[in-house]
Formats: structure tokens, sequence, C-alpha cells
């Protein structure tokens, strides 16, 4: 169906090719997830599916890439909308119409359907997708996870034979994004479909796949999903598991993995995770860095926030978590004066962050936002950084110094937008430091990250909270919350439904659980580290 | 179905163009006459029609027109009486101190005598302005200018492709440029100011160059423009077709409403214009490969919308033709006006469509159902 051979596709601006020497092929019906770490090429590699590159992207493309057998270097991609669609990471981004039913038929439009087939299309895919209730809704209104849908019917409405989805639930709370991975897979086995898709949470996709493509330096290697974990530099908690416990072949789902757990879990009877219980100051004068008490905050005439109460302690990592549009980022723009208290108070370090000159502010609570590029202005990373520093009243070089010690091979002359989002995030979380606010706010830090960025932010935000920092993190990724978070809580919304420490949280309920905590249940193992360090340590003594 | 949609009794919405011709006959009507009266009862008519059947939550610019409007009647009084005007009365109504400018600036004056012909005058020429903007206002209320875009001849898809892209846009930059003032606050700044607004208009116009090189991509790959396999030749005679033809039908309706060129040179040149374009639409749609999902079907409520709106527009223009009386109420001296029959009766079947033509679909489900609708809406935005 799809054939790369000898593919090579080269940027003029950059000094390296983004993929050489690329031969793949893909055959009707197979599902093959595409995994890599941020800017090894996996998007460039879907791109050149329906030529996206090089026709739009620019740049330079060897070798010869054919798609059912039009070759993509005569096919523009409009030439091949009709075999392939194409679905990005952003759908709001992509959409051109403005109500569903209107989305959903462009594409149709566009390929010249007869009106009553197209009419019938519409009608089906509403249903395969679950968007009948939402079918005149305006694309702007709709949550995260029905705007995903649509993107994804709007594509299918067209009817190709090849689907291909970069990273397509990455902005999702976990239950939407099971919605939309479960369509997937019922597409794929009802209607045949050729999938390609790449996914930076390989814990959600990587039992669906038939294949996976490694994509490392620029060079592409396809295997079994099972030989490809064993040695891709990107792997979800399960396979780190196995990877651990030494089972073959190793576990790719939850369900596997218990079933190979039994010898590790009589290993570890008994015993329970060495987590650092941080005392919460008890003296007098110990203020919160962010208390809300009864706080009522409206967007337009709607109460986003219906009365929430929430500490955050020197010292504290806070987890804030919640579905799609349960207020999370309200709560956090709250936190920090974008949105005035409607009842009730919030304070930072005593004070109400809505009164507050910005440049008082920017000394109480720092926010990294769900887009960092919104914190950033500067052309260079170097100029942003000496803007930072006079922006915050720091020393000349502060930011500059954070930013080292977060991203180490971030360059000066580089534009913040050639950033990977990896390096994007730690210039802001940079920017937002430099002004040394005792509260730091992250809103989704997580999302386009991978393995290896994700465990160099933890790292920065635990050194964070021992210098007795607060930190309230809001998302969605709940390995993330396992190995980061002191603290869970959860919204549903606008109001408090659990503040509980983090492994009571999360193992009590499965939409939360993370992996490891499925395959150890009934033990309280909430990470592939607990489990490492537990066994390492001697068995208790009997007594 | 296909019998249904001729009757009016079924609720749907109309086909825009249907509502945009009917407006134009009104507008055409009221830019004939200065005759407060008859141009009152145009305005009336406009709201009539828009209170009848605008659709539930669907945005109501009306109000905005009507304000537009008589902000005109206003500042073409206040310009007369500051600026005194070319009109000459006998009946000063008071006299302001007036400025001496110097001499060469014959014809005009600051301050002086206000005359209540010149005051009258200048209002009525006011009020044709505002009752125009009242059938514009209606047109946009009754069918919103997005749904009459997916009209736009298929020989010019591309311009309304631009024009819809902006549409969606225009509010995106709006909602971007907030975000990106509020993001400012993080960074110890207010957002405010000449040197502030400099610095943010790189985040947002770089957002938005981004956007749409995303809504780009996702066009072309969705197939946009995709196989439209005519030779250059004929597309530019298509072209030319197209735009020969909406020149002229712009050509003739400008020569109706403004009235001032060679006798009724308008109405030849908007209909050689409409057949030009009616040509050039079947050339083109026969040509373009493109279908359309749900097009508004176009029955017999369209006629009779469409009918009516130029039966107002035909009658009062012939009355202006023959010269009837009271079509332009006489100012010097000052007179009151009277309300001629005929281009009155005109007027007066634009009303028609407020009760023979279809039910906009939520309207018909009734206030109770439309209120559930509108609070469905409110809570979408969550």
């Amino acid at each position: 169906m799809i054939r790369f051979e000898d593919v090579g596709v080269r940027f003029d601006d950059r000094r390296e090719p983004v993929l050489r020497g690329v031969d793949l092929r893909v055959d009707e019906g197979e599902m093959v997830l595409v995994v890599g770490s941020t800017g090894s090429g996996k998007s460039t590699l879907l791109r050149c599916v329906n030529g996206l590159v090089p026709h739009f992207s620019g740049g330079t493309l060897s070798g010869r890439i054919t798609v059912d057998g039009r070759d993509t270097r005569t096919h523009r991609p409009r030439d091949l909308a009709d075999i392939v669609g194409v679905v990005g990471q952003d759908p709001a981004a992509a959409f051109v119409t403005d109500t569903v039913e209107e989305e959903l038929a462009y594409g149709m439009e566009s390929l010249g359907v007869t009106g009553d087939v197209m009419r019938r299309r519409v009608e089906e895919t509403l249903d395969l997708l679950g968007l009948a209730d939402v079918r005149q809704r305006t694309l702007r209104t709709l949550s995260g996870g029905q705007q995903q849908r649509v993107a994804i019917g709007g594509v299918l409405a067209a009817h190709p034979r090849i689907l291909v989805l970069d990273e397509p639930t990455s902005a999702l709370d976990p239950v939407a994004a099971e919605e939309v991975l479960a369509a997937l897979t019922r597409l794929v086995h009802d209607l045949g479909l050729t999938v390609l898709l790449a996914e930076h949470r390989l814990e959600r996709v990587v039992q669906y796949a038939d294949r996976v493509v490694v994509v490392q330096n620029g060079r592409v290697r396809a295997d079994l999903p099972a030989a490809a974990m064993a040695t891709s530099p990107v792997s979800p908690p399960v396979v780190d598991l196995g990877r651990l416990a030494g089972w073959s072949p190793l576990p790719l789902s939850v369900r596997d993995a218990r079933r190979a757990a039994g010898p590790i879990r009589l290993q570890l009877a008994g015993r329970t995770p060495v987590r650092v219980v941080k005392p919460v100051p008890t003296s007098v004068q110990h203020t919160a860095l962010l208390s809300a008490q009864a706080l009522v905050v409206n967007r337009g005439r709607r109460a986003v926030l219906r009365g929430i109460d929430l500490e955050v302690n020197p010292g504290e990592i806070v987890a804030l978590m919640g579905r799609n549009g349960s207020g999370k980022s309200t709560l956090l723009a709250a936190a920090c004066g974008q949105l005035p208290a409607r009842l009730g108070s919030v304070r930072t370090g005593g004070l109400d962050p809505a009164s507050l000159k910005p440049r008082q502010l920017v000394r109480h609570v720092g926010l990294v936002p769900q887009d960092p590029g919104l914190l950033l202005y500067g052309e260079t990373v170097g100029g942003e950084c000496r803007a930072a520093d006079t922006d915050m009243h720091a020393a000349p070089g502060t930011t500059r110094a954070i930013l080292a010690h977060l991203a180490p091979d971030v360059e000066d002359d580089t534009h913040p937008r050639d950033l990977s989002e990896g390096q994007r995030l730690a210039l802001a979380l940079a920017v937002v430091l430099a002004g040394k606010p005792p509260l730091v706010l992250l809103d989704e830090p997580t999302r386009g990250l991978d393995y290896g960025a994700k465990t160099r932010l933890v790292a920065s935000l635990r050194l964070l909270a021992a210098e007795q920092h607060g930190v309230l993190v809001a998302t969605h990724d709940v390995e993330l919350v396992a190995e980061l978070a002191d603290r869970v809580v959860v919204i549903a919304d606008g109001e408090v439904v659990t503040d509980g420490p983090t492994d009571a949280v999360l193992a009590g309920s499965p939409a939360f659980a993370p992996q490891v905590a499925k395959v150890m249940h009934p033990q309280p193992w909430l990470t592939v580290a607990d489990v490492a360090a537990a066994l390492v340590q001697p068995p208790p003594l009997a007594v | 179905m296909t019998l249904a949609i001729h009757d009016y009794r079924l609720p749907r919405l109309l086909h825009p163009v249907a509502w945009w011709a009917w407006a134009i006959g009104l507008a055409m009507a009221a830019n004939r006459t200065t005759n407060p009266l008859l141009l009152a009862l145009i305005a009336v008519v406009a709201a009539y029609v828009v209170a009848a059947r605008r659709e539930l939550g669907a945005a109501s610019p009306f109000g905005a027109f009507l304000r537009l409007g008589l902000l005109a009647i206003t500042l073409r009084v206040v310009f007369q009486v500051l600026l005194g005007g070319g009109t000459p009365g006998r009946t000063v109504l008071f006299t302001l101190p007036e400025i001496p400018l110097p001499s060469g600036s014959s014809g005009v004056r600051l301050g002086g005598p206000v005359t209540l012909e010149g005051v009258l005058a200048a209002a009525y020429e006011g009020a044709r302005l505002a009752a125009v903007l009242a059938c514009i206002g209606a047109a946009n209320t009754l069918a919103s200018p997005r749904r009459l875009l997916r009209y736009v001849p298929a020989t010019l898809y591309e311009v309304g492709t631009a024009l819809v892209v902006a549409l969606t846009y225009a509010p995106q930059l709006v909602d971007d440029a907030r975000r990106v003032r509020v993001a400012r606050r993080l960074r110890g700044h207010g957002g405010r100011g000449i040197r502030e607004l400099a610095r943010l208009a790189v985040p947002v116009l770089d957002s938005a160059l981004e956007r749409s090189l995303n809504l780009a991509a996702s066009m072309e790959s969705r197939g946009y423009g995709r196989s439209v396999h005519r030779d250059a030749r004929s597309r530019r005679q298509a072209t030319a077709l197209t735009l020969a033809g909406l020149s002229g039908v712009i050509a003739g309706v400008y020569g109706l409403l403004d009235g001032s060129p060679a006798p009724l040179l308008g109405l030849p040149l908007l209909i050689v214009g409409s057949v030009a374009a009616t040509a050039s639409l079947a050339v083109g749609a026969r040509r373009d490969p493109r279908s359309r999902y749900r097009p508004d079907p176009w029955a017999t409520p369209e006629w009779l919308v469409l009918g009516c709106g130029a039966a107002a527009g035909v009658l009062v223009l012939i009355a202006a033709q023959r010269g009837v009386p009271g079509m332009v109420v006489q100012t010097s001296p000052a007179q009151w006006p009277i309300l001629p029959w005929l281009p009155a009766l005109g007027v007066l079947l634009a009303l028609v469509p407020a009760w023979l033509s279809p039910l906009p679909p939520l309207r018909a489900i009734g206030p109770l159902g439309g209120l559930q609708g509108g609070l469905q809406d409110v809570g979408a935005t969550s």
C-alpha cells in the first residue's frame, strides 16, 4: 500500500538530513505505530506519505515513495486526498469550516462526491464517532475530545484507504483519549483501513499495533512490537518493567504484564514503596503559598469553579487532574490573577493575585501556560533570556544560567520557534523561574514531550520543591503524576472530588491508575523506579 | 421533500440569495425617494420582516445597522448646521456666530444662519441613507453573509474561500491577541501602551501565520483545488465572463440605486450583466468537479420573497420615473410630506414575506424550544 524506497529528506536550513535511507513497506490493513524521540523525524516521515513533504514543506526528497501505486513526486497532496487522510496534533488548527456537519462534508465536497452519497456518509460518520448530538454545533465550542473526533471524522467521511495520524491524543484526558483510540481500532478492524500512527504516550497504543517503526537519528527500523520495544529509545512503563524483570517476550499491555508478574509480586509482598513523606510545616507563622477558599470563578456568565478549597505548601508538588473542561486551567488562571474570584478568595503568599501589579505578581507566582510560546517574544534564545532578566528584575545572566541547567544543549542564537517542544518548555520555565516566584504553576507541561524530556522536567521540578518552592501542575498524564507529585487533587465540574496523597488517589481508580499500579495491584507500587528500588533492598526481616 | 419545499409552511432556512435580492429591491426603493414617510415605511417593513423571520440564536446585526443609520442622519444635520451648505432658505431657525474664512473659499462658511429648509433637506438625505442601511442590516440578519458566500460562482471559488477563511479568521486573531496580552502579565508587564503593543504584535502575527500555514496544509491534504483539469485558456475565458458579468450586475445595481446617470441605463446594464454572469456560472459549474453538501433548495417561497422585493423596487422606480408627486418632498419652501399611494403600496408588498415565507427551524419549535436551544449553546462554550 505504502512503499518507501531509499528515501531521504533534507531541508536547506539544516546540516543533517532529517531522514536518510528509509526503506519501508506498509501493507493493506496494517496498523503501524511510529515511535521516536522529539525531533527524530517522525512527523516528517508521516507527512511524506501524502506528499506534504516536499510539496508543501519545501526541502529535497530523494528516493521514491509510492502510495497505492502513485508516486508522490508527481502527485501533489490534493491528488492523493482520495487515498490518504491526515489528522494532525491540533485538530482546531486544521478546521476549514465552522460547524460539525460542514467540516465532515468538506473533504467530500472537494472530491466531488455526489450530494446524496455525501448526505448518507455524513450521517454514518456522525454515528460511527458518536457525534450526532453535536452535529449543528460550532467547532470552537466543542471539547478537545469532540474536536479530535470531528477531525478524524472529516478525514474518514471521504473514505480514504490510508489514515495517517500524528499524535491524535496528545491534548486529551485519559478517558477522551481512550474514546478516540477505541474508535480508531474499531475502524481498523471493521473497515480494514491502513493506519500510520505516531504517539508519544506509547502506553496508550502500543498494544494495538501490528508493527512498530522506530525512527532514530533519521534512520528507520520496522519490527514486530515486542522486538522493537526491546531496543527502542522510548518505551512505556509496562515495557520498562518487563525489561527490569527480564521478561521474555516483553509485555506490551497491562494484561500481558499482569500474567507475567506473579513471581515479582510474590517477591515484593509485604514491602512498601520507599516514599519520602514531606513534613508539613506546622509552625505558627507558616502561610500556604497558595490558598483557595470556597473559590468561585466565572468565565463569562458561567461559573467554572464552584467553591474550590485548595492549599499548596512550600516544598510540595501538587498535581491537578480532571477531564478536559473541568476547570483546571481556570484554577491556574485564578491563582495567578488572570481571572478574579467572584466569590470566596484566592491568596498567593497571603495576597490577592488579581490586585497585584504585574511587577509584583512575578515575585509571588509564575505560570507556564499550556502553550509555552505565549511567554516568548524574542528573536533568539539569548535575547529572550536577557529580556527576561530585565522583566523579572534579576541579575544579568540569571535566566541563561537556569536554562543551561534545565536544557544544556540549547544554543543562544536559535529562534525560540525552532526549539523542540521540550526545549521551549524549558525556556519558558527558565523565564518564569528568573523571578524566583515561591509558587510555580504549570499547565499541561508534558504535551508533546518524549520520555527523556519528561524525566528532565521531573528532575528539575523535584529540585525546585527541594528549595521550598511550591509546584502546582495541571495534567492528564498519570505516569507523570506517579513520578512527580506528592499530592493529587482531582476536580470535576469545578468542584474538588478528591484531595489526597498520590499513591492513595492513583491506586484507587482504574482511569487514573498508572500502568505499574495496574500490573502490581493490589500492591501499592506506582512507578518502575519504585519497583527497582525495592528489588535491590534486602527483604524485610521476619518477625 | 421535493414537493414539501414549495410549501411555505415547512420550516426551513430560506435560500440566502432570496433574502439578499429582497433586501436589494427594498434598498433600491429607499434610494429613489427622499420622502420621510416612505423611508420610515421602508425601515418599518424591514424591521417587521426581521422580527418575524429571524432565526433564533443567530447573530443579529440589524440593531447595529439601525444605529449606524441614526448616526448618518445626525451627522448630516450637524454638518448642515455648522457648514451651512448650499441650500437656499428663507425660514431662519437661529443664527450661529459666523467665523470669517479667507476669501476664495467661496461656497464654504462656518456658522451663520441656520434655515429650516437646509436642515430638512439634510435630514431627508440622511434618512435615505439610513433606510438603505436598514435594508442591508435586514439582509445580514435574515441570511448571514457566510451562507451567502457559499453561492459565490464556482469560477470565483478561490475568492470565496479566501473570504470565508478571513471571516473565520478575524475572531481567532482577536482571541490570540487577548491570550498573548493576558500572558504578558506573567512577565511583569501590563500589556498596555504603544511599546507593549509593538512587542505583542510579533507573537500574535507569528501565531496567525502559523495558523494559516496549518490551515493551508489541511485544505491541501483534503483535496482543495483538486483535479480542475481545465486548460488555461478556457479558465481565463470563464473568469473573464464571470468578472464582466459581475461588473455588469454591480454597475447596473449602482445605476438603479443612484439614479443620476442617463434614464434607466441601470436596468439594461443589470440585465446584460445578469445574463453574462448566469452564462459564466453555467459554464463554470459544468467544469467544476466539486459538489456541495446540502445545498439550499430554490423553490416557490424563494421566488415569492424575491418577487416581493423586486416588486417594491420596481414600483418605486416607476413612480420616480413618472414623477409621481410626493416622491421628492419639496424643502424650499418647506412642505408637509404626503404619502404617495402607488409607491407605498409597492413597499407594503415587501412585507408579504413576513407571513408567506417558511419559518426558520429553531423559531418554528417555539419560544420554549428556542430557549432550550439557546441554553445548549451557552453550555457548549465550556
